[in-house]
């Protein structure tokens, strides 16, 4: 349960954020996350991973679809090499959920280095 | 053992965030390119997107409402014309930004701080031919004029309105890419937009490369190779037409004999970023003895560089003075082709030379001082500095002399010597008001206003097409042209006397002109506008054949229809291998041939002569003629390292018409003497090779050979951002000029009933933003040479099913 709701919290204070600040704002919200929601190392990281990765990926993908994919395909040939805009959704939910989870690795590892055994 | 994961952890997650943020390890950063509140997902706007929208402006004169139609075309009703002019600023900045910035940018030398020090040279050259100091005195004049001033701050307003409204994660994409920020938007930038128009069409200059011809292979052969007058020329005025005598007549200076067309060296300037020398146009207009409906039906289509986002931008204003319709461009105020309730007006290129360089002897190396009528004369210095993107900034200082900047020096280009300076003047550095025309142009009512408006116009030279709905047409090749003495400018000028300067332009009123003809048309396209007849020396870089198909069509056509004027924009026709097809057929050795040159010989036989996308024929005769081309030429051309340029086919082709035996028919480099037999033959022999080639790889087919292809304006650095591929017919030299890149960059037809009837289309779309449906909208059926009705909507239309949304501009 802890583990659902750290998930829903880090994405919706990534969103919140995101709406201010510039990209990394995703890791405020995975560090924060880490520091503040007491799990085990692994799940602190997998929760906001997750986040950030459902975060990116559902928006990107929910754009795009709204776009006819017109841009994503672009950008994927651009980048990607390739005419795939569901691969560039999956680039863009992995680079987010990765950011965030090293983030909250940081935070939760912070915490857990004061902590007694 | 905490202490040190954490470090781990602390170190791996600044690591990462800073690559995903940075340029400097991955090409792009990542994190904020894709971000999906910031990066590229906020730029793939909805297919379903509403461009309603209520702005608030402090300052507007007026109210001022925009209607869009479903093709994404603005339809402008503006209280007052200024607030049109705020509107239209805000409009072209809102779809068309990036391409505004980077063209401007380009204009004043400013690429390097985009995309780093590749860009290093192109800043140079463009500063050192003046583009920038050009701009500043077109601008001087600009703004003395109340008119212009307020069109022009107006626009200026509204582009800087938008500009402050934008939200970082709303930049357009190409700031995303390449990482920078707009700037805000100045009138200079409006007069530099028209100075790189006039670099593109005025630009083109062989100065250098003549002057070596004249050198190496002496002044028989560079009149026989570089002649810009050819037989089969059909001028825009008509041949036959009685000239006055000139009100001014030059004679070369005394010196001209040993300073000018005996010099002693070569030049070694290869010149780089010219422009495209096939940048023109056609345009023609017919009377109403000629239509079916009796009210005369004017053509124009552009032929530039196709790009994505188009240069074209198009938009209908509505303002208590007028009610124009056509295209704009992102950079200036007011419609630039198009039509108004009264008239219509349409452009081609002149391709006269107006840019003559002149040959500077600096007193050292510091070119502060040069000779110039037996004394040293200041030359004023003015220092670039050219800012590069990660680096430190590059410092250029370019003298100023008497005829104008100093573009080539030791400087610049290391090969020269020091006694190898060469200073350009060029018309494009005269002060003027050529938005002037424009404004003037929207609003004019008659033949009279048409002419008044294009006084104001100096460069570059066009062949301004007009028609009125009270019946007249006309066409005025309008613009400051030189006096020239005969055969001055073709070569660098000796810089060290005033006798060769430039003694003023010929007086407009002699310029080429007709107005309402007896044959009941007119039509221009790059060709010489008249023939040797004209009293004053014209040089220029002329196109031959589409005039040629364009004149003998409308000649013989009555009743005319505008869909008869859409076919006639994109017929096919080949006239130029209609006259070199039979020379290729009469002088090859048919029993020298292989089995499969043979076969080539075959398709060149059976061709149709038109460029039809699906004509093998076409990519047959083209390697042909380019082979014998280059076996006629080749060897002359090489025999020097100095930069020379390929004559013109029709030299070739015209001389070749005359006499089999001509001289250039032989190689130099070989002991035998080659007849047009072997040169033919051979030809076919190399072409055939390549077509084999071509055939391999399903290339043979016309519109696969030509690839017709729209850039992105990055390039080949944003293939993604292009359309590639685009199965059309056409060329160079025919009507339906599309080349690989190049072509009609805008078709409109505009019959003048009561109400106008218009038609246009170009290859892009309204918005310029890769990730809108109206990024590329009109590609396919540009491509299938359709177009679109163009609607000028009325005050009572706002109920209209084609208004789609409604933006509106008001102070409160």
């Amino acid at each position: 349960m802890k583990f659902i709701v750290s998930i829903f919290v880090t994405a919706l204070l990534a969103f919140s954020m995101g709406l201010l600040l510039p990209w990394w704002s995703i890791a405020i919200a995975g560090l924060i996350s880490g520091l503040s929601i007491p799990q085990k190392l692994i799940f602190s990281m997998l929760s906001s991973f997750i986040a950030i990765f459902l975060f990116w990926g559902f928006m990107a993908f929910f754009i795009s679809l709204s776009n006819d994919h017109i841009l994503a395909r672009r950008i994927s040939i651009l980048v990607l090499k390739q005419d795939n805009p569901i691969l560039l959704v999956l680039v863009t939910a992995l680079i987010g959920g990765i950011t965030g989870g090293i983030s909250s690795l940081t935070g939760r590892s912070l915490i857990l280095m004061f902590k007694k055994p | 053992m905490k202490y040190v994961r954490f470090i781990f952890f602390l170190l791996l997650n600044s690591g990462l965030v800073f690559v995903l943020n940075s340029r400097s390890i991955l090409p792009l950063p990542l994190g904020e390119f894709l971000s999906v509140q910031e990066g590229i997902w906020q730029n793939a706007e909805s297919v379903n997107a509403s461009y309603n929208e209520k702005i608030k402006i402090v300052g507007m004169e007026g109210k001022a409402e925009v209607y869009f139609d479903d093709r994404l075309v603005p339809h402008i009703f503006a209280e007052k014309e200024n607030d049109a002019y705020f509107v239209q600023g805000y409009l072209h900045a809102k779809f068309r930004l990036w391409q505004m910035e980077f063209q401007t940018h380009a204009a004043a030398g400013r690429i390097s701080e985009i995309v780093g020090d590749k860009g290093i040279n192109f800043d140079k050259t463009q500063r050192r031919i003046g583009m920038v100091f050009a701009a500043e005195n077109a601008l001087g004049e600009m703004e003395k004029d109340p008119l212009s001033k307020a069109a022009i701050d107006a626009y200026t307003s509204g582009i800087n309105q938008y500009i402050s409204s934008l939200q970082t994660s709303q930049l357009p994409i190409e700031y995303k890419i390449l990482g920078y920020q707009p700037e805000a938007w100045t009138n200079l930038k409006t007069a530099l937009f028209t100075k790189q128009m006039t670099n593109n069409l005025a630009g083109y200059d062989r100065d250098f490369e003549f002057t070596n011809a004249l050198k190496v292979l002496g002044e028989d052969n560079f009149r026989i190779l570089y002649s810009d007058l050819a037989d089969s020329l059909y001028p825009v005025i008509p041949k036959g037409t009685v000239y006055q005598a000139p009100a001014i007549t030059l004679n070369a200076p005394e010196t001209a004999d040993s300073l000018y067309f005996k010099r002693k060296d070569t030049i070694q300037i290869a010149e780089e970023f010219k422009p495209n020398p096939s940048n023109g146009s056609n345009n023609w207009v017919l009377d109403g003895s000629k239509t079916k409906s009796g009210n005369p039906i004017l053509s124009n289509d552009p032929h530039l560089g196709l790009t994505l986002p188009s240069i074209w931008y198009e938009i209908q204003i509505h303002t208590p003075e007028y009610n124009s319709y056509g295209v704009s461009f992102p950079g200036i105020p007011g419609v630039v082709i198009g039509f108004n309730d009264n008239i219509a007006f349409g452009f081609t290129n002149a391709g006269r030379d107006v840019k003559d360089y002149y040959q500077i002897q600096f007193k050292n190396d510091k070119r502060k001082e040069y000779w110039f009528d037996n004394e040293w004369k200041f030359a004023s210095q003015r220092i670039e500095q050219i800012k590069v993107k990660n680096q430190p900034i590059v410092k250029d200082t370019v003298s100023y002399t008497i005829f104008g900047p100093v573009t080539y020096d030791k400087s610049f280009k290391t090969d020269l010597t020091e006694s190898q300076s060469y200073a350009l003047r060029w018309v494009a550095h005269d002060s003027s008001n050529i938005l002037k025309m424009w404004l003037l142009l929207n609003r004019a009512q008659n033949y009279d206003d048409y002419k008044t408006a294009i006084g104001y116009f100096n460069v570059p030279g066009q062949n301004m097409i007009f028609a009125s709905k009270t019946g007249d047409i006309a066409l005025w090749q309008q613009a400051s042209f030189p006096l020239r003495w005969k055969d001055q400018g073709l070569f660098v000028m000796p810089g060290t006397d005033s006798s060769y300067m430039w003694k003023g332009y010929i007086p407009s009123e002699e310029n080429p002109h007709i107005v309402n003809p007896v044959e009941g048309y007119i039509s221009s396209a790059n060709q010489r506008a008249a023939d040797s007849s004209y009293p004053y020396f014209i040089p220029g870089n002329y196109e031959v054949y589409r005039a040629i198909t364009i004149n003998r069509k409308l000649a013989a056509i009555s009743n005319a229809t505008i869909s008869d004027m859409m076919a006639l924009q994109n017929d096919n026709y080949n006239v130029f291998a209609e006259e070199a097809r039979p020379i290729l057929l009469q002088f090859v050795d048919k029993s020298a041939l292989t089995k499969e040159e043979k076969k080539y010989l075959g398709m060149v036989e059976t061709w149709n002569l038109i460029n039809d996308p699906k004509e093998k024929g076409t990519v047959c005769f083209v390697a042909w003629w380019d082979s014998l081309h280059a076996n006629v030429f080749n060897d002359d051309l090489n025999q020097s390292k100095v930069p020379l340029l390929k004559p013109e086919k029709f030299v070739l082709l015209e001389a070749l018409e005359k006499n089999s035996a001509f001289k250039f028919v032989d190689n130099i480099n070989t002991p035998i003497q080659e007849t047009l037999t072997t040169q033919v033959t051979s030809a076919l022999k190399k072409a055939a090779k390549h077509l084999a080639e071509l055939e391999k790889e399903d290339k043979i087919e016309w519109a696969k050979f030509k690839n017709t292809t729209v850039y992105h304006l990055l390039k080949t650095n944003a293939m993604a951002f292009a359309r590639t591929g685009l199965m059309n017919g056409g060329g160079h030299g025919i009507i339906n000029a599309s080349q690989h890149d190049h072509g009609p960059s805008w078709r409109m037809i505009v019959e003048l009933t009561t109400p106008t009837k218009a038609y246009g289309i170009y290859p892009g779309g309204q918005d310029g933003n890769p990730g809108s449906k109206f990024y590329d909208s009109f590609v396919d059926k540009w491509t299938k040479g359709e177009y679109y009705a163009l609607w000028v909507m009325n005050d009572n239309d706002i109920k209209d099913k084609r208004v789609k949304w409604k933006m509106t501009f008001s102070s409160n």
